[in-house]
């Protein structure tokens, strides 16, 4: 796979370290115990379009926001994670 | 003699000797090894997988099933080699595979007698019980009877590479498309690669009898050749398969850098694995002719009309001298044609079709042959090799025809394979008997054969429309495009898969009948995947590239559904087998991980350090003395001299990270369990972070260089994860804080000088004021050192002992140390390794590895009272879940054995007393043990459930594996110096 990174252009997978899906943001500190099991634990695993978290680590060190398509592999877009609303 | 005496793209000037099975044969340059062979009357070359039929050559491409041999001898034998792309070599050795004791006389064919209860399922039913004799009777039964060649036993002496390429076109085949499309495009000025698995550019160009221009067609593909070598936007990768389509335009390729060679020349790798790129890719693969499956139809002789025309006319080789011809297809025509012109002698012309085109009757002289429309093959006959076949015509008349070679033309299957790659699904064409690429990956063209324009012209307006789309998404306009003239060869077939009856094989190279998928059938194993795996059709080397379009029209047949009804097996790369070591490339031995030293390597090395891997890095683990006598006795002597005086160790490996910015403290609050925003500029502070699910992640040091400026330690294991965990809680969770990383683990040589006596040694080799109240524990400073070095100083312990670490500039490392020796010498300065670094921290109660194993909490390792309570932080909320403070939860002791000569190991369990070990009884396990030289004992540290109130107890150290039992006293943790009060000064 291609990510196209918005900092280092199109780059080989190789370069980076994917962690999976983009949770819901993190809870307040003063949320549930629940709450933060939720947060960490539980994914959705659609056949569709997903936001991924991607870390350039061979180039940028930049954490990305991936839209990938699980069926398909197409990616439609590469965002600076911290840029992008969770 | 079975070489023509003219034609043929073999240099007749270049005779090559080689060896087939200890016996010497001669051929040409430009031969394969199954030329070679079929040109020296060699017919006969394996024995069949399963029932050890004598086998000859089917095709004459990479799809062959039948032709494999060993290659070469001792550490370069390779098995299940192809013949039929093995190029010829002077001195080739090879040998047939499969047989026992020889090729024509092979004990092992009694199988075949058996045939009928060896059929599909044979495996599964045969060998199912009792279990435990698959390992011992079953398996080398079935390896030793039913099986492919030997590999090497020796270590590969060859070397292999890797190469990246990045193209806008990449052109898949070199035969008359991708040759058209490769031109039009390099001509356009598109960077181009242009990879064919042939040495030879050209396809059928040069095993047809064509003409094209009024150029032969390997002479029209060498002209072709020689205009894309001019073009310096051109790349051509002969010897080259490309054995996978990945996502987003990505290839991998196969490159035969030195496979037609003896061996490869120094420094020249054997293959070469290709990663490509490329932004458009037109896939020219050509089609592979099908076979039709009737009685008798692997006998050696049997064989691929189009494979017949290639040994002609490309090697001017001949398998027989009298031929018939099998066709449903109009091309089996054309193979009659070349063996007349060829001077063979045509025995028959057998066309299954009722209905034969009267111009494609008159391509044969009237009286040349015997023509027999609407018929069949229905056995064959011979001992090693093909004597006669037996025709029924269409009336139901049955005769015998004598004949060496039965060309066999059943239609051609588009090599669709790497449009298939990324799952997307050919489909059926009914006109063409065959699936043909539906859905296509992106920024793929298809064009010629494996479109299904199999004809020459056909071919050349498929290439001209497919890279003039390509370019047009490139950019590029294309130029001089005029095709050249050529016929539009008659290519109609007909659907027509197998003749009924006994031994017609559907897969030659899996021994699989058209019987055995019936049987599947009446089994229940209807789905076409089901089929594969019971009959192992398609399932060896050669993955069914010839057997699985008549293997799925013999199914469709039995289930009483259409072909398309019964769909297709999944194809997966890589296209062709590969040879392990391409894979891995340079990544062996050594080259798999790099090995990393620290800048005080070669010191360390000079003092007659012993070495231990620690992840990547080396790291001294102790210094032997002459007169020492085992490893025990170094690391002794060197933790009782830092408890008595001084000693050095390099700490270079640690993790090193330094975090700047106005948010830095806002940042590393977040990342760190206990508090660091309150820690004051030119101090430090032991740190803790947890994982979010509220496990301890990894601790270090954390210095406060200034306001604004943080250095870290991690831990050697963690400090990659560590940066990485840095930047998503800064990047993700906290995008707004200004706060920034460096990873510095490389720029500092770091030791660490420790004991009584490291303040006074300090003393003298610098300016700068060391003194307790000027550097109090736990506390840094910048000092200038031997006059000139400026090194940061660190005042922490890890020992127990006052102590201190120096961070050098890396390369001053090794010079620092020369002279810090050399003023050391006066104080017995001991360097010490890994080991005594161990023993000392186990002493001291200090977690390390063995307790930081992603399984413990703050709580365990009795940490918990360093967690601030008025902050967020990473794992705080999860830290507080019932099982993570639970009372019972194992906690970190120390354990003393009650006699110093009993074992105490990590990995023992700990059972209570008078208990019998179990899961149930399991109290807890050791986690760190070592020889204490200071308490004259062995100590561990240990989690056990109740934790430090069970200090006093007795229980055991139970470790079967290694056949203790030991007890032992539960003590606290920290075994030298419990107050603290030495590192302290
Ligand atoms: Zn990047």
């Amino acid at each position: 796979m291609r990510i196209p990174c918005p900092f280092c252009g199109e780059r080989d997978s190789d370069e980076f370290l994917s962690i999976g899906t983009v949770g819901p943001a993190r809870p307040d500190e003063k949320a549930s115990l629940d709450a933060f099991v939720d947060y960490l634990h539980f994914r959705d695993n659609p056949a569709a379009e997903t936001r991924e978290h991607w870390h350039h680590v061979h180039g940028c060190r930049q954490w990305l926001v991936v839209s990938r398509d699980t069926r398909s592999h197409t990616i439609s877009a590469a965002e600076p994670a911290r840029r992008s609303a969770p | 003699m079975t070489r023509l005496a003219t034609g043929g793209l073999i240099d007749r000037e270049r005779p090559l000797s080689f060896r087939f099975d200890g016996r010497s044969y001669e051929g040409y340059e430009g031969d394969t090894l199954a030329s070679a062979l079929l040109a020296n009357g060699v017919r006969l070359v394996g024995r069949s997988f399963k029932y050890h039929r004598p086998r000859g050559i089917w095709g004459a491409g990479s799809e062959e099933p039948n032709a494999l041999v060993e290659l070469r001898t001792g550490a370069r034998r390779e098995p299940n080699t192809r013949a039929t792309v093995i190029e010829l070599y002077d001195g080739l050795e090879a040998t047939s595979q499969n047989r026992w004791p020889s090729l024509t006389f092979d004990l092992m064919a009694v199988t075949s007698l058996a045939a009928p209860l060896i059929g599909a399922g044979f495996y599964y039913k045969t060998f199912m019980w009792p279990a435990s004799f698959w390992e011992k009777v079953y398996e080398p039964m079935i390896r030793r009877a039913a099986g492919l060649g030997r590999s090497a036993r020796e270590t590969d002496p060859d070397t292999y590479a890797r190469r990246h390429l990045f193209c806008d076109l990449l052109v898949i085949g070199g035969g008359i498309a991708g040759l058209t499309a490769a031109l039009a495009a390099g001509r356009a000025g598109a960077r181009v690669i242009l990879a064919d698995e042939d040495q030879r550019f050209g396809g059928r160009l040069n095993a047809e009898r064509i003409t094209l221009d009024g150029l032969s067609g390997s002479d029209w593909a060498a002209r072709a050749v020689a205009e894309l070598e001019a073009l310096p936007n051109v790349s051509l990768y002969p010897r080259t398969t490309v054995t996978g389509l990945f996502d987003h335009g990505v290839f991998g390729a196969l490159e035969r850098v030195a496979d037609h060679k003896p061996a490869p020349a120094a420094y020249e790798p054997r293959l070469r694995y290709l990663k490509i790129r490329a932004k458009r890719t037109l896939l020219a693969s050509g089609a592979i002719e099908r076979p039709i499956a009737f009685p008798g139809n692997d006998r050696p002789g049997v064989m691929s009309a189009s494979a017949l025309r290639a040994y002609l006319n490309r090697f001017a080789a001949t398998p027989g001298g009298r031929v018939v011809v099998f066709t449903a297809s109009d091309d089996g025509w054309r193979t009659a044609y070349d063996v007349l012109a060829a001077g063979l002698s045509l025995e028959a012309v057998v066309d299954t079709r009722a209905e034969v085109a009267p111009a494609l009757l008159a391509t044969i002289p009237p009286d040349a042959t015997r023509v027999v429309i609407g018929g069949r093959i229905t056995a064959t006959a011979g001992y090693l090799g093909l004597q006669a076949v037996t025709v029924a015509g269409a009336q139901g008349e049955v005769f015998e025809i004598g004949a060496d070679v039965l060309a066999v033309s059943g239609g051609y299957n588009p090599t669709l394979h790497l449009t298939a790659h990324l799952g997307h699904k050919p489909r059926w064409d009914e006109t063409l008997c065959a699936f043909i690429p539906d859905q296509l990956p992106p920024g793929l063209h298809i064009a010629g054969a494996v479109n299904g324009s199999y004809s020459t012209r056909a071919a050349l307006l498929s290439a001209g429309e497919a890279v003039t789309a390509a370019l047009g998404h490139l950019g590029f306009s294309p130029r001089n495009m005029a095709l050249p003239d050529v016929a539009d060869e008659a290519a109609g077939v007909s659907a027509f898969y197998a003749v009924p009856g006994k031994k017609a094989f559907v897969d030659l190279q899996n021994d699989v009948t058209a019987d055995d998928v019936a049987l599947a059938v009446r089994e229940g194993f209807r789905s076409v995947e089901h089929a594969k795996r019971y009959t192992t059709m398609g399932m060896a080397t050669d993955q069914g590239k010839t057997s699985n379009i008549t293997g799925l029209a013999v199914l469709a047949d039995a289930t009483g559904r259409t072909i398309p009804g019964t769909g297709t097996t999944v194809f997966r790369p890589p296209f062709t087998p590969m040879t392990i070591g391409a894979v891995a490339g340079e990544h062996v031995g050594k080259h798999f991980r790099p090995t990393r030293t620290t800048p005080l390597h070669a010191w360390a090395a000079s003092k007659g350090a012993s070495f231990v891997e620690v992840g990547p890095w080396l790291r001294a683990e102790w210094y032997r003395k002459p007169g020492e006598q085992g490893w025990r006795d170094s690391v002794d002597r060197e933790a009782l001299a830092v408890r008595a005086g001084v000693g050095v160790c390099d700490v270079s490996t640690l993790g090193k990270i330094e975090v700047v910015g106005r948010d830095a403290a806002k940042l590393l609050d977040f990342v760190y369990a206990n508090r660091v925003a309150s820690l004051k500029p030119g101090r430090l502070r032991y740190g803790l972070m947890l994982r979010e699910d509220g496990f301890v992640m990894d601790d270090g040091v954390i210095a406060r260089i200034a306001e604004q400026r943080f250095f870290l330690t991690t831990t050697t294991a963690n400090a990659a994860k560590v940066m990485q965990h840095l930047e998503f809680c800064h990047q993700v969770h906290n995008p707004e804080l200004e706060v920034a990383f460096h990873s510095v683990t490389d720029r500092w040589a770091q030791v660490s000088l420790a004991g009584p006596a490291s303040r006074t040694l300090l003393a003298t080799i610098t300016d700068t004021d060391v003194s307790d109240a000027a550097l109090p524990h736990m506390s840094m400073m910048e000092a200038t050192f031997f006059g000139t070095l400026p090194c940061r100083l660190y005042r922490m312990s890890f020992s127990g002992e006052r102590a201190y670490e120096i961070g050098v500039p890396a390369d001053f490392g090794h010079a620092f140390m020369e002279r810090l020796m050399a003023a050391g010498a006066a104080y017995g300065l001991t360097p010490y390794g890994t080991e005594a670094l161990g023993v000392l921290r186990i002493e001291k109660g200090h977690v390390a590895g063995g307790e930081l194993n992603g399984q413990t909490t703050a709580g365990d390792l009795g940490l918990g009272s360093l967690i601030a309570q008025d902050k967020d932080f990473i794992g705080r909320t999860l830290s507080q879940r019932p099982a993570l403070i639970a009372a019972d939860r194992p906690a970190l002791v120390g354990l003393k054995p009650r006699s110093v000569g009993d074992p105490l190991r990590a990995g023992a369990h700990l059972v209570d007393v008078k208990a019998t070990p179990s899961i149930e009884t399991d109290l807890g396990y050791v986690t760190s043990a070592c020889y204490s030289p200071t308490m004259e004992s062995p100590i561990a540290l240990a989690l056990i459930k109740g934790g430090k109130r069970r200090i006093g107890e007795p229980v055991r150290a139970y470790d079967p594996v290694r056949d203790a039992d030991t007890l032992c006293d539960v003590v606290d943790p920290v075994f030298v110096d419990p107050t603290g009060g030495r590192a302290r000064g």
